[in-house]
């Protein structure tokens, strides 16, 4: 995935280093660091490649592809992309992860239509 | 024990790559997928490289599933550290302090795959004597161990849960000091006798030979 195009998401660059709760109602691109806690409820958050979050992020849409530590809940699905590097537990309703992405922790698949994708290698 | 490793640790080309998957029948597995099968709600510990499939095939059928690269963590740069000589060593301290924490999970199953022949000698008891602890009393634990015919330069890979008793297997490479450094190779070849004294504190041990160099290992705690 691209940088996003300005306008379309909040952007946090690579050389901005955020501590405390980050919440807000549009899409996130996250490509420096944030520690705290991170709460978009009904919106989208991106960690670009450069991204190194440790926050327990609650989201509809969560995509890693830089370093994650701490919990996922998703309302909608999640995906680590191959470079990402994830540490913590997983809980939402569709899954995917590429081949080549570190994850650690539990993964709890939620709701009736609870599905999960296996992409990237396939 | 046979050591492999040489004396410098340099890496050694991989002559036995194979970019393409593969797929065996696991006769552990297949033990493992009748005891899927017939219980409901198991908690699994996967410990092999990520495998998204793995983690589709146990929740898809309503188990719990953790996920956690003993491997990949063990490349940590962090834990590099030396001995008292100044020699090159791994702080396992450090590496049982930061891998296997589930304080409140026990679990039914572990899949360790075939990290025991690659993961540094400091680590491989004290990993199976915290594996043993995290495991309810009767679970399962699954190994594979290589036979001395594999040679130093068996494939390691990622392990694929298809179903029954069948594996995919995708050969990874992987690298010391994370993701930069030289190729880790086979560590050692357990015989038997290793592998029985290894899990001595489990009450049965189960052995699968195969045809493929590999002696399938299922342990009952």
């Amino acid at each position: 995935m691209n940088s996003p195009k300005t306008g379309e998401f909040a952007l946090i660059g690579k050389s901005v280093v955020i501590k405390g709760e980050l919440s807000g109602s549009e899409d996130l691109y996250i490509d420096g660091q944030v520690e705290g806690s991170i709460e978009l409820h009904g919106n989208n958050l991106t960690i670009g490649a450069n991204g190194q979050v440790k926050a327990n992020v609650n989201a509809k849409g969560v995509v890693v592809q830089g370093k994650l530590e701490g919990n996922i809940r998703a309302s909608d699905r999640a995906e680590l992309r191959k470079s990402a590097i994830a540490v913590g537990d997983i809980a939402t309703q569709r899954l995917a992860i590429e081949d080549g992405a570190y994850f650690k922790g539990r993964v709890d698949i939620q709701g009736e239509r609870a599905k999960l994708e296996a992409s990237g290698g396939k | 024990m046979k050591l492999f490793r040489s004396s410098s640790g340099d890496s050694v080309p991989n002559q036995n790559a194979q970019p393409a998957r593969s797929t065996r029948r696991s006769n552990g597995l297949g033990e493992i997928a009748k005891v899927l099968a017939q219980q409901e709600q198991l908690c699994i510990l996967d410990l092999g490289s990520t495998s998204a499939n793995n983690i589709r095939y146990f929740t898809e059928r309503g188990h719990k599933i953790y996920s956690e690269d003993l491997l990949e963590a063990s490349t940590d740069p962090a834990l590099a550290a030396t001995d008292e000589q100044g020699k090159p060593m791994l702080d396992s301290k450090r590496f049982l302090a930061e891998n296997l924490l589930y304080p409140s999970a026990q679990f039914d199953i572990v899949l360790c795959w075939n990290f025991p022949d690659y993961l540094d000698e400091s680590l491989v008891k004290p990993v199976v004597e915290k594996l043993w602890s995290v495991l309810k009393p009767g679970g399962l634990l699954l190994a594979f161990f290589h036979t001395r015919e594999a040679g130093p330069d068996a494939v390691c890979y990622r392990y694929h849960v298809m179903g029954g008793d069948n594996l995919e297997m995708q050969p990874i490479e992987l690298k010391k000091h994370g993701r930069g450094g030289s190729a880790i190779r086979l560590q050692r070849v357990f015989n038997n006798r290793h592998i029985e004294n290894l899990f001595r504190d489990f009450s049965s041990i189960k052995f699968f030979l195969s045809r493929d160099n590999i002696r399938e290992v299922l342990v009952v705690r």
